[in-house]
C-alpha cells in the first residue's frame, strides 16, 4: 500500500482528508503512482502533471524519504520505504519565502 | 418579488450575494474555493441556477467548477484545455516567437440558448467551447489560427481572450478581445474571424493604426443593439455603429479615458458607464476619487457619479470584467475594487453603497435578475 500526501488545496479538490492509501500494480514509479492517484481522483488530473505531457507542474515538487526526488526520471522506482509503506510520498507545493 | 444574485470572483475565492428586488440588504456567502484565484463566474441566461466558474493558482493550475443550484453547491468539470493541431508560436513581450501556452480562463460566456453550451476564453489567446456542460473542451481554433495569429503579443495581463460578446440576433456571430492583440468579430460560428479594429489608434504601437496589437480592455453590446459596441480600451473610450467595421472616438469629458471597464444600463442602450483610471502606469482613480461616468448620449458627453463612493484617498482598480448591470426598474448597478469593495447602485448610478467592504482583490462581478 503506497501513502501519497498532498497539499491542503488538491485534498480539498478531491475532497479527502489526512493522506491517500493506494494500490499501485507494477514497478512503484513517480509515473505509476500518479497515475493510480488520478486515476482514483480524476479531479485532480492537471493540477500535478501536465494533461499532455505529464510533466511535474513547475510549483509542484515530489519528496519522499526526506530526499527532492522532483527531478528523478518518472519511471524510476522509488524508495523501498514508500513502496513498503513505511514513508509516504509527498506532493509539495513550492513555497517561496519573504 | 424578484431578486438580484452577484457573482463575484476574486484573489482568494468566489463570493454570492443575493438580495431582493429593493437590493437594501444583502445575503453572502463565500468563500467558495477558498484560497484560489476566481477569474470569472457566469451563469446561463437560460438556467439561472447552471454557473461556471474558473479557479485557477500558479501551484495548481486551472479548474472549472460547475453549480447546478445557484452556487450553493459546486462540483468540478473538466479542466483540459488543449490547442488544436500544431499550435506554432506568439510573439513574446521581447518580439521573439513564444510557443502558445494554455494558463487559464478569463471569461466564461453561456450560450443564450443552452446551458451545456458555454465558451471560454483562455490565457494564451484562444476560444473554447463545451456542449456538454464542461465535461470536455474544444478549441475552436480558426481564432487563433488566423494570419495575424504569430504576431499577438501580450499586455501586461497576459495574452488574454477576455471578452465574448455573443449576438442575440444572429445566432453564427460573436465578437471577442484580446489583450493585447484587439477586437474580432466572426460571422459563421467561429470558424473564421476578422480584425475589427479599423478607427482605433494606439500611440504605443510602432503603427498606431495597424491592423492588430491594440489593447482592448472591454467591449459592451446592449442586446437590443447588437451592431452597436462601446469599448475601453488601453487608452480612449470608443463606439462602432457597425458591428465593430469602424471605431470612433467618445472618450469627450473623462478626467481620464484610461480604464478597464464599460457597460450599458439595461433599458436605455445609449446611456453606458465607465470608471475613469489615471494611466496605464497608476492604475488607481484621478485624483483619489472613485467616481462612475455616466453618458446618456452614447458618450462624449459625461457626467461623475459621486455619492456614496469615496472622494479622497481611494487609491483602488476595477478590473475589466468587475462591472455588472441589472434589469429591474431602475437598473442596478454593480463594480468590484482591487481593495475588495462592492458597490452596488440601485438607482442606475445615482448613489451608491457598498454592500461588502472587505473581500480579497476583486477580479469580476456578474449579476442575475431572479424571478
Amino acid at each position: 500500500m503506497i501513502r501519497v500526501v498532498m497539499p491542503a488545496h488538491l485534498r480539498t479538490l478531491a475532497r479527502i482528508s489526512g493522506e491517500v492509501t493506494l494500490e499501485v500494480s507494477g514497478a512503484v514509479t513517480q509515473r505509476s503512482v500518479l497515475d493510480a492517484l488520478e486515476e482514483r481522483y480524476p479531479v485532480l488530473r492537471g493540477t500535478i502533471r501536465d494533461h499532455a505531457t505529464k510533466q511535474r507542474r513547475p510549483f509542484i515538487r515530489f519528496f519522499a524519504c526526506e530526499e527532492d526526488r522532483s527531478l528523478d526520471p518518472p519511471d524510476e522506482p522509488l524508495p523501498a520505504a514508500v513502496v513498503s509503506g513505511k514513508e509516504p510520498f509527498l506532493v509539495v507545493g513550492a513555497i517561496a519565502g519573504g | 418579488m424578484s431578486g438580484v444574485r452577484l457573482l463575484v470572483g476574486t484573489h482568494k475565492g468566489a463570493f454570492v450575494l443575493k438580495s431582493d428586488g429593493k437590493r437594501e440588504r444583502w445575503e453572502v456567502s463565500g468563500p467558495h474555493f477558498a484560497g484560489w484565484e476566481i477569474y470569472h463566474l457566469k451563469a446561463s441566461p437560460v438556467d439561472p441556477n447552471r454557473i461556471y466558474a474558473s479557479q485557477s493558482n500558479g501551484w495548481f493550475g486551472q479548474v472549472v467548477q460547475r453549480s447546478d443550484d445557484g452556487g450553493t453547491t459546486w462540483e468540478p468539470v473538466d479542466n483540459k484545455f488543449t490547442y488544436a493541431g500544431v499550435p506554432g508560436t506568439h510573439t513574446w513581450y521581447d518580439g521573439t516567437p513564444h510557443p502558445w501556452d494554455f494558463k487559464r480562463v478569463w471569461h466564461f460566456e453561456p450560450s443564450l440558448d443552452d446551458p451545456d453550451t458555454v465558451y471560454a476564453g483562455v490565457e494564451d489567446a484562444a476560444l473554447f467551447r463545451t456542449s456538454d456542460g464542461g465535461r470536455s473542451w474544444e478549441e475552436l481554433s480558426g481564432l487563433r489560427e488566423h494570419n495575424t495569429g504569430p504576431r499577438w503579443q501580450p499586455g501586461a495581463g497576459g495574452l488574454c481572450l477576455h471578452t465574448i460578446i455573443l449576438d442575440p440576433s444572429d445566432a453564427k456571430r460573436m465578437f471577442i478581445a484580446i489583450s493585447a492583440a484587439g477586437a474580432f468579430r466572426t460571422n459563421d460560428g467561429g470558424t473564421s474571424w476578422k480584425p475589427i479594429n479599423k478607427g482605433l489608434n494606439s500611440e504605443y504601437l510602432p503603427d498606431p493604426t495597424a491592423e492588430i496589437g491594440h489593447c482592448v480592455h472591454h467591449v459592451a453590446m446592449h442586446p437590443s443593439r447588437p451592431g452597436v459596441l462601446f469599448m475601453q480600451k488601453h487608452w480612449d473610450v470608443m463606439r462602432s455603429d457597425d458591428a465593430g467595421e469602424s471605431w470612433h472616438e467618445v472618450s469627450g469629458n473623462l478626467p481620464s479615458d484610461f480604464g478597464f471597464v464599460v457597460d450599458i444600463h439595461a433599458h436605455e442602450p445609449e446611456t453606458i458607464y465607465v470608471v475613469p483610471i489615471k494611466s496605464d502606469s497608476e492604475h488607481v482613480p484621478p485624483d483619489g476619487k472613485l467616481r462612475v461616468f455616466r453618458s446618456r448620449s452614447g458618450g462624449n458627453e459625461w457626467e461623475p457619479l459621486t455619492k456614496g463612493l469615496p472622494q479622497e484617498n481611494c487609491y483602488v482598480n476595477v478590473l475589466r470584467d468587475a462591472m455588472a448591470i441589472d434589469s429591474l426598474e431602475k437598473c442596478g448597478i454593480y463594480f468590484g475594487t482591487t481593495g475588495g469593495q462592492v458597490y452596488a447602485s440601485a438607482d442606475d448610478g445615482d448613489s451608491w453603497k457598498a454592500i461588502v467592504h472587505d473581500l480579497p482583490a476583486v477580479f469580476s462581478v456578474e449579476v442575475q435578475t431572479l424571478p
